[in-house]
């Protein structure tokens, strides 16, 4: 596996309108530095993904983005620089996150949660949500169907769903998803990622952690490769699909894990 | 005890009920949003009638100089620190809810010869000087320290309720008060005297659980609130802020235990102290709603008032000693049958 950073890394030079740059960020669990100085951009409608191992601090970042949690470092987000990222401005200025542990409301019904997503838009004064409901309706017809029924009782795929769903309410300007496809069957993760692609052509901008490496970087413009916290590898997604350490380390053709697990 | 005995302590029983489950909703509420257990909820009763009371007797209540006082704490750290950031129109709202309208109220109370007001408008003076320390109150004491343990928040409550009563005592005195009925009105029912303040609070009380209960089903804020019931890191991803749940949740608490005070002036003498006890009642059947079940809760109020109406029958000395008794087998029963609230990690 490698461990060597691109001293001389090339920054994702395609997003021309950056909408988001983080730059240096440090998130620290006490003693533990989960992520170091972790700099990455994503540009205007774009599909940018992050992959790595279990651990490596994806989820980390995405939450400190967030304003989750406590970080060091800038986060500049649609032009304008958070000293501190705080989670309520920035859902104000237009970023969702959906969260790894999705943070449903379980009994509430499939409609409330998504109603919901458009909270700080109706706090603002902007009274459509009706309107993008049934966009959201049109995305996903399941979630028509049981729109009666508590979101604690739909199955995981139908839950993924609405988590999509309900961030989609906010009509954001960067959508964070941290793993849409955990634990979903091959075909709604088809799906999933079908979903992604029209976003993009809608003109959203998507920031996408991801385990499910080949898919990820199917659908993204620009990759990056986080590993134990740091920024290990980057470069257009089609590129680094073909670089034989991510083949190796996150697309599975190598030999290596497998001999490993039957020794 | 024959059956005239029975229907008037019924009624009694059913008026008290019906405040109990007031306050027991909103102590529902407010542990639901916010963990927190609201003690002090028995000094918005006493505030609310005692403000009214003093208004009728012609002082301006020195309840709006506490107003003022808070108002003016909370400009101060929220405003100036709104100003530091540079956000002018924010400062200017903070300002204006916390220093301005506190300092109109003033103006207004002494301007107005309060006493000769028609009853209507001394009561919405009162909910207007009482009803915004709710949310004042949750920005100054719990806001700073929302993530704390249940038990610190607790322990917050306990002392604001001591402070409240202490207060209390210095704003209106150590006598009691009883204000006038709202009417006059009464009639026969059978055996029974239905007086005009029973219908008041009967039909204020379910106007009030019918409201609020659109409140949640229907509006987004209400939603918003539940929301942050289920699950605090989902709404704050949606923007609902922990901050705007908890003053929203004060405000509606700090309404209807001001609400419930005025309603009950004129039934019972109300002290500066009274409020405990009664907010404590409110308590024992949020307790028997297991803090969490609103329908429950309302039922287990009327159980309440019913019980401690026929207990002052009976044996009227004990009567509190029974209300507060009922809690025993309640718990009991609640340990035995039922998942409890459980605290968050
Ligand atoms: N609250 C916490 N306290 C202490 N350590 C934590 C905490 N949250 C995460 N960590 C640690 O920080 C590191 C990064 O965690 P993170 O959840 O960001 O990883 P991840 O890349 O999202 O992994 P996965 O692919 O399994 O979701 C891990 O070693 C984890 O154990
Ligand atoms: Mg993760």
């Amino acid at each position: 596996m490698t461990q060597q950073t691109q001293a001389s890394a090339p920054s994702n030079a395609s997003a021309k309108n950056p909408v988001l740059e983080v730059k240096e960020l440090c998130v620290s669990y006490g003693k533990v530095e989960a992520l170091t100085n972790a700099s990455i951009t994503v540009g205007e409608g774009q599909i940018v993904t992050v992959i790595g191992p279990n651990g490596a601090g994806k989820t980390t970042m995405l939450s400190a983005i967030m304003g989750v949690l406590g970080s060091r470092g800038q986060v500049a987000f649609d032009g304008s620089l958070e000293v501190v990222p705080e989670v309520e401005r920035m859902v104000a200025r237009g970023m969702t996150l959906v969260p790894e542990k999705r943070e449903l409301f379980g009994e509430m019904s499939v409609e409330d949660n998504l109603v919901l997503g458009a909270f700080q838009r109706y706090r603002m004064g902007k009274r459509d949500h009706a309107q993008t409901l049934e966009e959201v309706y049109a995305l996903f017809p399941r979630l028509k169907e049981r729109r009666d029924q508590h979101a604690g009782t739909m199955s995981g795929g139908e839950r993924q769903m609405l988590a999509v769903g309900r961030a989609l309410m906010a009509k954001p300007k960067l959508l964070m998803l941290d793993e849409p496809s955990l634990g979903l069957a091959p075909l709604i993760v088809r799906e999933i990622f079908r979903i992604i692609s029209e976003l993009r052509r809608r003109g959203v901008s998507i920031l996408l952690v991801e385990q499910n490496a080949r898919a990820a970087l199917q659908v993204a413009d620009y990759a990056y490769v986080l590993e134990t916290g740091q920024i290990a590898m980057q470069g257009p997604a089609h590129e680094l699909a073909d670089d034989p350490r991510v083949i190796e380390a996150y697309l599975g053709f190598g030999g290596k894990h497998q001999a490993m697990l039957s020794t | 005890m024959d059956m005239s005995i029975a229907l008037i302590l019924g009624q009694d029983g059913i008026t008290n009920g019906a405040i109990y489950a007031l306050l027991a909703l909103a102590l529902v509420l407010v542990f639901a949003v916010t963990r927190v257990i609201f003690i002090q909820q028995g000094e918005f009763v006493a505030y609310g009638a005692l403000t009214l009371a003093m208004m009728q007797s012609g002082a301006t209540p020195a309840t709006v100089w506490l107003l003022v006082a808070m108002g003016g704490l909370v400009t101060a750290f929220d405003g100036l620190k709104a100003l530091k950031a540079g956000q002018m129109q924010r400062a200017g709202m903070v300002a204006g809810w916390n220093l301005a309208y506190p300092l109109a109220l003033v103006a207004v109370l002494s301007a107005l010869p309060v006493n000769e007001l028609p009853l209507v408008l001394q009561v919405v003076l009162t909910l207007a000087i009482v009803v915004p320390m709710g949310p004042m109150m949750y920005r100054l004491m719990y806001q700073p320290i929302a993530s704390a343990p249940v038990l610190i928040l607790l322990i917050v409550s306990v002392a604001l309720h001591i402070a409240m009563v202490g207060l209390g005592l210095l704003f209106f005195g150590a006598e009691g008060h009883r204000t006038p009925a709202f009417s006059e009105l009464s009639f026969d029912l059978g055996p029974l005297m239905v007086t005009g303040q029973t219908i008041w609070v009967l039909v204020v009380s379910v106007l009030l659980i019918v409201a609020l209960y659109q409140f949640f089903e229907r509006t987004l804020y209400g939603k918003a609130l539940r929301a942050t019931a289920i699950n605090r890191v989902g709404a704050q991803l949606m923007g609902i802020s922990p901050a705007l749940a908890g003053k929203l949740t004060f405000f509606l608490a700090a309404f209807i235990g001001a609400l419930s005070g005025v309603l009950i002036a004129p039934i019972t003498t109300i002290y500066y102290d009274t409020g405990f006890l009664i907010g404590l009642k409110g308590f024992v059947a949020a307790i028997i709603g297991g803090l969490a079940s609103y329908p429950i809760a309302a039922l287990g109020a009327i159980a309440v008032g019913l019980l401690e109406a026929f207990a002052s029958f009976w044996a009227s000395a004990y009567k509190e000693v029974i209300v507060f008794t009922l809690i025993i087998p309640v718990l009991l029963w609640r340990s035995l049958t039922s998942h409890h609230v459980e605290e968050e990690e």
